[in-house]
């Protein structure tokens, strides 16, 4: 748990300006490795994507996978990066188990791309996020710490590695660093994954999922005191896997590091890990970061030098923005700013535009996932695209809606056995019997059954009280069980009274 | 361009320990002298650098060398496997296993 001191926000923006850095790594979605032919393919069994070139062992020789130099740079063109001309692989040299070479290539002073910018809508306003540079590198392995009692590193008696991630293509894009955001900081640096991913989810060129790890984010954050230009120290984040938690972990170290300022104290300078269960930051261990990489550049690899033209050839491939696309939409959808806005807060923009492509009306695709699906998937603790339902079964669940044979109360029971794996919409309504009556006399049965039941309302209803007709519907509905469409049973009910 | 300062023992002390290699004190005096000799002979690169020579960092003068993006066969786990000091298994998983990673004090 915590043992930090915190100083009220308020209290943090009042007295200082925050100042944030966003280091976020995207793995690419190769077939194959950075510098072999390895598969990259997620879930496979442990160490069974392993080569001498990703092991490291001697005498192996890297070579650079051109399409994870392609994605790279479409990457940096989408965030208005200037692409070097040329440019080299550099070692970085460090000892820990999830590199068997005990170096990672990666690039230090010669990026691939460099200076750019990404425009983030925070709730409705423009703010502009410089970018430093976007480089390629490769992935490490992934350990088991085994012994300790929750399975970290701290106080484990030995670890198990696997090498499949080992050499993976990654991008790491690094902003510059963002002033004069205040209180909206921690927004801000969600905002801006949020659109990062987005970016990079257009491209094509990587899953970008956060709890798979294919998008990883480290937060810098420090504090400038009011009226003061000099950078303060800064400390960074690591193990933020969600958009939530980026936004956590960035007011919690302006509130910790507002408290040792405000107590007179100095901050050090440390690597940080964010503990979701407690939501806090701890300092990590400053005596293996002692960060001494020696990079040099590296010798079994030719330098990449994009001609001009490729370069201009792969600009022509990247997409509009995602905040232009989403312009776009919400005009072809009809979707009011605030709806728009909560789509896309949602991650429902995907879901949506493919439920109407499906078939599903815009509104009505709109409501689903955010109405029902969001609040199942609330309940359940997962995203809307984690929930067990495709968006063509939901436009097919509205289908069955306007043909008339389900109306929104057993809807929802479809939708929730869909959720429980039991079929298609279809399937479901089929097999359990589910449609609503739409046989006419068995209908005419149980509204002539319940006017003669209710004499009284039948009565107030022929008498010009037409709002009654509610009571005898409601008879009507638990009669068929539910089993019927509201409307149609109004219509027939008044039908039936005044002939 | 200037000769390198020569080095000391407590620059080998420091990439030694950067480089996890215990060295005694006597190994650090010997390592000082024989790695100086070698900074030494590649100094006298130095003296052929001229502002108008791009500085070599590749024998090679090639660029853009890539492979296309086509998966091939990875190693049989049996041959990772032989090279391992220790390994775990669990069903079809197999792990190359490591000491502690943390020191007791960290």
């Amino acid at each position: 748990m915590s043992r930090d001191e915190l100083l009220e926000f308020d209290e943090v923006v009042a007295a200082f300006d925050p100042v944030i850095g966003l280091e976020v790594h995207v793995e690419l979605a190769t077939l194959t490795k950075m510098f072999c032919a390895c598969s990259t393919r997620f879930g496979a069994a442990p160490n069974s994507q392993v080569c001498p070139v990703c092991l490291g062992l001697p005498g192996s020789l890297p070579q650079v996978n051109g399409q994870a130099v392609e994605s790279s740079i479409r990457i940096g063109l989408a965030l208005g990066c200037s692409i070097a001309t040329w440019c080299r692989f550099s070692r970085k040299n460090y000892f820990y188990p999830d590199m068997t070479k005990n170096y990672q290539v990666s690039q230090y002073d010669e990026p691939l791309c460099y200076d750019g910018s990404v425009e983030v809508d925070v709730d409705g306003e423009l703010i502009t996020v410089p970018i430093e540079r976007a480089h390629m590198e490769e992935d490490a392995g992934k350990s088991v710490h085994v012994g300790s009692l929750t399975g970290r590193i701290e106080g484990a008696e030995y670890s198990l590695m696997d090498y499949n991630r080992g050499g993976v293509p990654l991008v790491e894009i690094v902003t510059k660093p963002v002033l004069g955001t205040g209180a909206g900081a921690p927004a801000v640096a969600r905002a801006y994954v949020a659109t990062l991913r987005d970016i990079v989810r257009a491209l094509g060129v990587s899953d970008v999922r956060m709890e798979q790890g294919s998008l990883r984010c480290d937060a810098n954050v420090s504090l400038m005191a009011k009226g003061t230009t000099t950078l303060g120290t800064r400390t960074e984040t690591k193990n933020l896997n969600s958009l939530k938690s980026i936004e956590k972990a960035v007011r919690y170290e302006m509130c910790r590091q507002g408290a040792i300022l405000a107590a007179g104290g100095r901050i050090k300078q440390e690597t940080r890990h964010w503990h979701e269960d407690g939501s806090y930051t701890a300092a990590g261990r400053s005596k293996e970061e002692a960060e001494d990489y020696r990079y040099f550049p590296e010798p079994d690899l030719v330098p990449v030098a994009p001609s001009r033209e490729w370069v201009e050839a792969l600009r022509a491939t990247i997409p509009a923005p995602p905040r232009e696309r989403l312009a776009a939409l919400r005009e072809q959808w009809g979707f009011a700013e605030p709806e728009m806005r909560d789509v896309a807060a949602a991650d429902a923009v995907d879901l949506v535009a493919a439920t109407i492509a499906a078939g599903a009306a815009p509104q009505a695709a709109r409501k689903w996932w955010m109405s029902e699906l969001m609040r199942r998937a609330n309940a359940a603790g997962l995203g809307l695209a984690d929930l067990a339902i495709t968006p063509a079964a939901v436009a097919q669940v509205q289908g069955l809606i306007d043909e008339g044979r389900l109306n929104d109360k057993v809807a929802r029971e479809v939708i929730d056995a869909v959720l429980a794996g039991e079929g298609t919409p279809r399937e479901i309504v089929d097999a359990r019997g589910l449609a609503v009556i739409l046989d006419t006399s068995a209908l005419q049965a149980a509204v002539d059954a319940q006017i003669a039941g209710h004499p009284d309302v039948a009565e107030r209803i022929r008498a010009g009280k037409t709002q009654a007709v509610g009571v005898l519907i409601g008879a009507v509905m638990k009669q068929l069980g539910g089993q019927a469409d509201a409307a149609s049973v109004r219509a027939l009910i008044l039908a039936t009274l005044e002939g | 361009m200037e000769c390198p300062v020569a080095l000391t023992s407590t620059d080998v002390a420091r990439l030694a320990d950067l480089a996890r290699i215990d060295l005694t004190v006597k190994e650090l005096e010997q390592f000082a002298g024989e790695l100086g000799v070698v900074l030494d002979a590649v100094a006298q690169v130095s003296a052929a650098a001229r502002p108008d020579i791009v500085p070599t960092s590749h024998a090679l003068n090639l660029t853009n060398v890539f492979r296309d993006d086509v998966v091939r066969p990875s190693m049989p786990l049996a041959d990772v496997f032989a090279m391992a000091p220790a390994v775990e298994q669990d069903g079809d998983s197999t792990w190359f296993r490591v000491p502690r990673i943390l020191g007791e004090a960290a």
